[in-house]
């Protein structure tokens, strides 16, 4: 929760109730009390709980029609910009994609260049990173800012200079282990991901020491027990014990060695709790036949001890995943109503189509619902074992090697993918950046070769029969499982969403669109076209007592490639509905930071 | 190395005029692997290829060749590059690293999946290049599907 300023902000707050942070006695009070001012951006998921909610209301929807863009700012750097920037007093700290440079501007200054670190890295480490060579932002505490290069080193700076203060190497590039989250710093630690599951790597999440950058620990998606940092007893899924080897009995002799199950989503934190969120992504290969077995704990909320790093619980979304339905989306925490109750809610929009809501203090499962209607692959989750009911027609697995399975929607992309949903604790509700993208999926056997693509799949991608619109901008309710509204869109919405407080949801479009829309009815009140296609993530602060809004435009990523030509098959006659606009003929390449304000 | 279809073959001479005219190194060799299409349907060998691109290309030259924000349109980079400028790329790979360039091609001349395929990649990549073979899955001859 964003603390506001002014008593009418407060009011609304304590009214909803919205995430009551934990007790300031904790370690890192700078933080915690910083994460509440809405005048800074202090995180890149806005808040420990990833609501990207701004208590600013300055802009809002009366006015909204009046922004403009005041000053922009180019990177340098031409491929995808993924994430945002951080504002600390009045400095704003801009990263970029490979090389991973990282600018501290003066906001006192016309955003004048304080300082800028260029990391040195070995450029082969490209060819390893699955899609394209993006980065999604830097995190601050302690006075450093620290950065996950794409090499898989972490680095941290001294936040006045830029100077190098530590670095530490957390993989290995020739084994396809590559870096491109955004680090979460909790009290005295920082947390770190792995990216590398189309290489087949072993993901894991990993604490080192903020002072020095020594390792604190490090916790295996997949493996032996103590590897995984789980407790056969104490750590429960639908609350009961995991029991002894809970993943490597669900994989076929050694395989969860490359088993996958990376980490490189956007993490989240209860300072109540002392809880850490996040999600693994999928099983290497994506050819199910070659790996039996539910390969847990892959595709799997995970809830963690945010000192000790052990497991409390785990809830796997999708057991023996046969459509890259990579699971490392992020968990919003908020406490709402759920069917009635007023819940301390864990709110997730997985790759899969399903909008889970669960009880994040027992990983009690409460509503599983498809949040785009197009998701076919599943007809529901049962709510008593939490797996998803396949349907046989869209079964890779069940129709086998060599066979390609037709219509499966979502793609392996996802209903959505990284890009983060935002919550408002005014309305209650969730704004979700969505993709509306099916797919063609035929999973072939492959060998693994370390550092070498382990991926065993081939798809084509298009948007569901009949329709047009490759994505939607959708208002969600997490207590129902339901749709409020639903904004569609031309292409997939690849942007991280904003709502303020000013009754506004921000998000970005492929085709370059900065958007803000009526936080009640999805209405667009301004837009504004920036110089190339919108993957980052929205940000709000102020700057001498008026708000801003942030955003980084520089087409790439996963949405890259639909840039060339489109997305599809234009031998289905699909192309007749106008669906595969070349998003070529919309936007090129750049990295470009844009700011709105009011007069 | 497989050499079939006289159809494919002439459709690689005009390649191959081009291709000197452009002052290319890369005219066709008698040698060179091909492709067979038979009413939009094709080869084995090509449909391999299809599916060893998805394997190891897709993810940055893009669905069908069609190239991405961060990878060259193979089906254009085909008509300029000789079968042996490809298969050198993609046994050693190649860096274009430079201030505005980050583009870099890994080497696949340990990667089985790829170096045992090539001819089949090289095949359905030509196909896809010379406008012989649409996007998306092709069908096999004599596939029902």
């Amino acid at each position: 929760m964003k603390l506001k300023r002014t008593l009418l902000g407060c009011t609304m707050m304590l009214s909803v109730a919205a995430f009551a942070l934990g007790s300031p006695a904790s370690a890192n009070d700078e933080l915690q009390k910083l994460q509440g001012d809405a005048n800074q951006w202090v995180m890149p998921t806005g808040n420990y709980a990833n609501q990207r909610y701004s208590a600013l209301d300055q802009i809002n929807a009366t006015n909204a029609s009046k922004l403009h863009p005041v000053w922009s700012f180019s990177t340098g750097v031409l491929r995808g910009h993924e994430g945002g920037p951080l504002v600390i007093g009045n400095t704003m700290y801009v990263h970029t994609p490979f090389p991973n440079n990282v600018f501290a501007l003066d906001l006192n200054d016309n955003g004048k260049i304080i300082w800028k670190y260029e990391p040195r890295q070995d450029p082969s480490v490209i060819a390893v990173m699955c899609c394209d060579t993006v980065n999604r932002g830097v995190a601050y505490g302690d006075g450093k800012i620290i950065l996950n290069q794409a090499d898989a080193t972490t680095v941290a700076l001294d936040a006045k200079t830029g100077k190098e203060l530590w670095h530490v190497k957390n993989g290995d590039p020739a084994k396809g282990e590559t870096m491109t989250m955004a680090p979460m710093i909790v009290k005295d630690k920082v947390y770190v991901g792995i990216s590398g599951g189309e290489f087949g790597t072993q993901g894991r999440f990993t604490a080192y020491n903020m002072k020095d950058g020594s390792l604190a620990w490090n916790a295996y998606s997949v493996g032996p027990d103590e590897g995984m940092l789980v407790d056969p007893v104490k750590t429960t899924n639908m609350g009961k014990p995991i029991g002894k080897d809970s993943s490597i009995s669900t994989w076929q002799g050694d395989q969860w060695k490359t088993g996958g199950g990376s980490t490189w989503g956007w993490y989240s934190y209860d300072p109540a709790l002392n809880l850490v969120y996040y999600g693994t992504g999928n099983p290497s290969t994506w050819n199910p036949t070659q790996r039996p077995g539910d390969n847990k704990w892959s595709m799997t909320i995970f809830a963690r001890d945010a000192d000790t790093g052990m497991a409390k619980w785990v809830y796997q979304m999708t057991p023996h995943d046969e459509w890259d339905y990579d699971g490392i989306n992020e968990m919003i925490l908020a406490d709402i109503p759920v069917k009635g109750k007023q819940t301390k809610a864990l709110v997730h929009f997985d790759r899969n189509g399903f909008g889970y809501t669960l009880n994040r203090e027992t990983g009690e499962l409460l509503v599983a619902e498809k949040y785009d209607p197009a998701v076919n692959w599943a007809t529901h989750v049962d709510m008593q074992t939490g797996r998803p009911q396949v349907v046989a027609q869209y079964s890779t697995q069940q129709n086998g090697e060599d066979k390609n399975s037709r219509n499966v929607c979502p793609a392996a992309l996802g209903s959505k993918d990284q890009q983060p949903a935002a919550f408002s604790p005014k309305t209650g509700l969730f704004y979700v950046p969505t993709n509306h993208v099916c797919m063609d999926y035929e999973p072939f056997k492959v060998s693994y070769t370390a550092g070498q693509p382990y991926v065993g799949a081939t798809l084509s991608m298009y948007p569901p029969k009949g329709e047009t619109n490759l994505g939607n901008f959708i208002a969600w309710d997490a207590g129902q499982g339901k749709i409020v509204w639903s904004d569609p869109e031309p292409f997939s919405v690849w942007s991280g969403a904003l709502a303020t407080a000013g009754d506004i949801v921000f998000y970005g479009t492929l085709d370059g669109y900065l958007k803000a829309v009526d936080i009640k009815s999805g209405k667009e009140l301004y837009k504004y076209k920036t110089p190339s296609g919108i993957i980052g993530n929205v940000t709000s602060y102020t700057h001498n007592g008026k708000q801003f809004i942030a955003v980084l435009s520089g087409v790439g990523g996963w949405a890259g490639i639909g840039m060339a030509a489109g997305l599809g098959n234009d031998t289905d006659g699909l192309g007749a509905v106008g669906a595969y606009k070349q998003l070529s003929n919309y936007t090129q390449l750049g990295g470009v930071m844009t700011v709105f304000g009011l007069d | 190395m497989r050499n079939t279809s006289l159809l494919a073959f002439s459709g690689l001479v005009g390649a191959g005029l081009l291709l000197a005219i452009a002052g290319s190194p890369g005219a066709k060799a008698e040698n060179d692997p091909v492709y067979e299409v038979q009413a939009g349907r094709v080869d084995q060998h090509t449909f391999n290829g299809y599916r060893r691109y998805g394997e190891s290309c897709l993810r940055c030259h893009g669905p069908d060749g069609a190239g991405s924000s961060y990878a060259p349109n193979l089906t254009e980079s085909l008509k300029h590059l000789s079968y042996d400028d490809v298969v050198n790329v993609i046994t050693n790979g190649r860096q274009n690293v430079t201030k505005s360039q980050n583009n870099v091609m890994p080497a696949f001349g340990t990667t089985e999946d790829v170096i045992l395929y090539m001819d089949d990649i090289y095949g359905y990549l030509k196909a896809r290049s010379d406008d012989k073979l649409p996007r998306g899955r092709p069908k096999r001859i004599g596939d029902d599907s």
